[in-house]
């Protein structure tokens, strides 16, 4: 293996100064850990054992556990409980089993990970955060395990153990880039899950995604948007497109008797540079004359429940799109940007809530904006002028959600065309990452899975390198300046922590941002 | 956590924001600055008694671009922009100000 060269001391005073003259450049300064140097060629790194030991997110409070039905705090026996839950897991998954016996120890995922490429904490290769839970089952649940624990590295259930899996299975994105190199396909983002519900049940839960469910459940919506900042944060969208274009582009909330109900992350509403997507979605809409509404009592796309594996609560948060497309009556379901809840959309909605009878059989149900905008280009439905966005240079980061747990279109590899196809007929100017970096190899935005969370920064911006490896590479080549993404969490990723690398970041938007800016409304006003 | 000022000391969160929102004051709000050694201008002012009354109609903290336009209409359309926002609040605008309003910190994908 080759060996990394030695991080560049970036260590600072962990505070700034207002007016300080930073050019959304200068974060780096204000780490209070060492910022991975870029190199010129990806390197595997040696590794350093427990460097990340430290990292943990927050435990969720007693009502945020109250929230997602989950104990307050650590229960009595909590041991017990916990070897009793992994079993009943095991017991229902099939797949689950397969990935805890398969493992044959042959090494092909110790490097997919960007954690550990960002980190070099050996308990982030895939295959050593597996075995946390691994050496658990073995010793509860395996004939091996239980009679010779030290021939197969099983392990009882203690404080320390469950201390580890906090820790490292906050250190995971669920992104199954490693499942794609392992031979068995094993997935660990299935371990993680069944490991966070184990631990959730004991009472030992996340901060950032219970708090987050709760709000869905009692709000609506990731943020906590009720519906009048929503329907006023939306008249304001309808006046500054006004202001732009001159064309009244309506956003519009419940409703009823609209073809299209658009679910879309609530980050679309409040954040740059989501907004600029949305903006996108409305302006596409608007031109093809469908007629479209979001929902007050739906307003959240993302399911937090598939990250932290609560199948009871993924359920829950997702009757609220069915319950809100047979209020409004809608013919049509469509996702906005957003990787995870594309994923679960695509891949379990109809199980969740389906059938879905009630919609037009003539559209897919559900149907990703993406496919409806590819489609309407296909058409000639949309006017679009490349030359406005002449001074973006452009590139398209894969998310992990959609590249390697769904598909868009009907053609294997969709998810990775119609995007791109996209750029390609709003832009001039398109240029692919590294191939080993892209489509279903696409490396991770960092912030993945929940663990988009200031209190994993440090995570975050190591976990990050390998991405922002492969954008300077197309920058220093190509002079590449925006790198597009259809995910609410990788644009927020993004936008926090290329800074720390040196880039700005402004560089980062909405795929619907690019077509935002090629639409040309007048002409088929 | 707790954070003194003036002798007086008030239950905060993990990473500071104020437990009770109803326990906000100017003090607080400059406290809580201070340990970032930032200094509050009347412009940064200007956006945290937007938030707050903002919040205090619609319980949450404006969108950003709620935020820059109101932020455009009272200090000039130069600064309405997010630019200017992270100029006044380099951790971020939403988060950083949303802090020294005394408002919860904004959860989601953000």
């Amino acid at each position: 293996m080759l060996r990394a060269g030695p991080p560049r001391k970036r260590r600072a005073a962990n505070s700034l100064f207002c007016y300080w003259n930073h050019n959304f450049r200068g974060l780096k300064n204000v780490a209070d850990f060492e910022i991975p140097a870029l190199k010129e060629y990806p390197v595997i790194p040696l590794i350093q054992v427990g460097s990340m030991a430290h990292s943990k997110p927050f435990v969720a409070k007693p009502d945020h556990q109250d929230a997602v039905g989950f104990p307050h705090e650590l229960v009595d026996n909590w041991e017990e409980k916990a070897v009793k839950k992994l079993g009943e897991l095991v017991q229902g998954s099939r797949a689950l089993q397969v990935f805890l016996d398969a493992c044959v120890k042959c090494g092909a995922c110790t490097d997919k990970c960007h954690y550990y490429l960002g980190t070099s904490d050996p308990k982030n290769m895939p295959v050593a955060r597996q075995d946390l839970l691994r050496q658990v089952y073995r010793r509860y649940y395996t004939f091996a395990g239980k009679y010779f624990p030290w021939l197969v590295g099983a392990r009882d259930m203690d404080k320390e153990v469950l201390d580890d899996w906090y820790s490292y299975f906050h250190q995971c994105s669920q992104c199954r880039r490693c499942s794609v190199f392992c031979p068995y396909g094993i997935d660990t983002a299935e371990i993680s899950m069944a490991a966070r519900e184990v631990m959730d049940s004991v009472g030992l839960g996340q901060k950032y995604c219970n708090e987050i469910l709760g709000k869905v459940y009692t709000i609506g919506n990731n943020l906590g948007l009720p519906e009048p900042a929503l329907r006023n944060t939306l008249e304001g969208l309808e006046e500054e497109v006004k202001e732009d274009t001159g064309v009244d582009v309506r956003f519009p909330l419940d409703e009823k008797g609209a073809d299209v109900l658009l679910v879309t992350p609530s980050a679309d509403f409040f954040a740059e540079p989501h907004v600029d997507g949305l903006i996108g979605y409305g302006k596409v809409f608007h031109q093809a004359g469908i007629s479209w509404t979001m929902s007050s009592y739906a307003s959240e796309a993302g399911n937090f429940s598939m990250f932290i594996g609560s199948g009871a609560n993924l359920k829950k948060t997702t009757r609220r799109i069915r319950e809100a497309a047979l209020d409004l009556g809608v013919k049509r379901l469509v996702v906005g940007e957003c990787g995870h809840a594309w994923r679960v959309a695509y891949s379990f909605w109809n199980t969740l809530i389906g059938p879905f009878d009630f919609l037009d059989p003539k559209y897919p149900a559900p149907q990703h904006i993406c496919e409806v905008t590819h489609d309407l280009i296909q058409r000639g439905a949309l006017t679009l002028d490349k030359e406005a966005n002449d001074h973006r240079i452009i590139t398209f980061h894969d998310s992990c959600n959609v590249a390697r747990a769904s598909r868009m279109g009907n053609m294997p590899g969709g998810q990775f065309v119609i995007p791109r196809e996209i750029i390609k007929s709003v832009a001039n100017h398109f240029h692919d990452m590294a191939p080993d970096t892209i489509h279903e190899s696409t490396y991770c935005c960092g912030g993945g899975g929940g663990l988009l969370t200031d209190d994993l920064i440090e995570l975050r911006i190591k976990g990050a390198l390998p991405r922002v490896e492969a954008l300077k590479q197309v920058v220093d080549e190509h002079g590449v300046n925006f790198m597009a993404a259809i995910c609410a969490i990788c644009k927020s990723q993004f936008t926090k922590v290329i800074p720390y690398y040196d880039f700005p970041m402004e560089m980062i938007g909405s795929l619907h941002q690019l077509v935002s800016s090629a639409i040309q409304l007048k002409t088929k006003e | 956590m707790t954070l003194e000022v003036a002798g007086k000391s008030f239950e905060t969160d993990e990473e500071g924001y104020l437990a009770n929102r109803d326990d906000w004051n100017k003090d607080v709000a400059e406290a809580m600055a201070k340990l970032d050694d930032c200094e509050l201008s009347d412009n940064h002012w200007e956006v945290i008694n937007f938030l707050r009354e903002y919040y205090d109609e619609y319980q949450i903290a404006p969108a950003v671009r709620v935020l820059t336009k109101a932020i455009g209409k009272k200090l000039g359309a130069d600064k309405g922009n997010s630019k200017y926002l992270y100029e006044l609040f380099p951790y971020g605008p939403a988060k950083q100000a949303c802090k020294y309003a005394g408002l919860p910190k904004p959860t989601g994908c953000v």
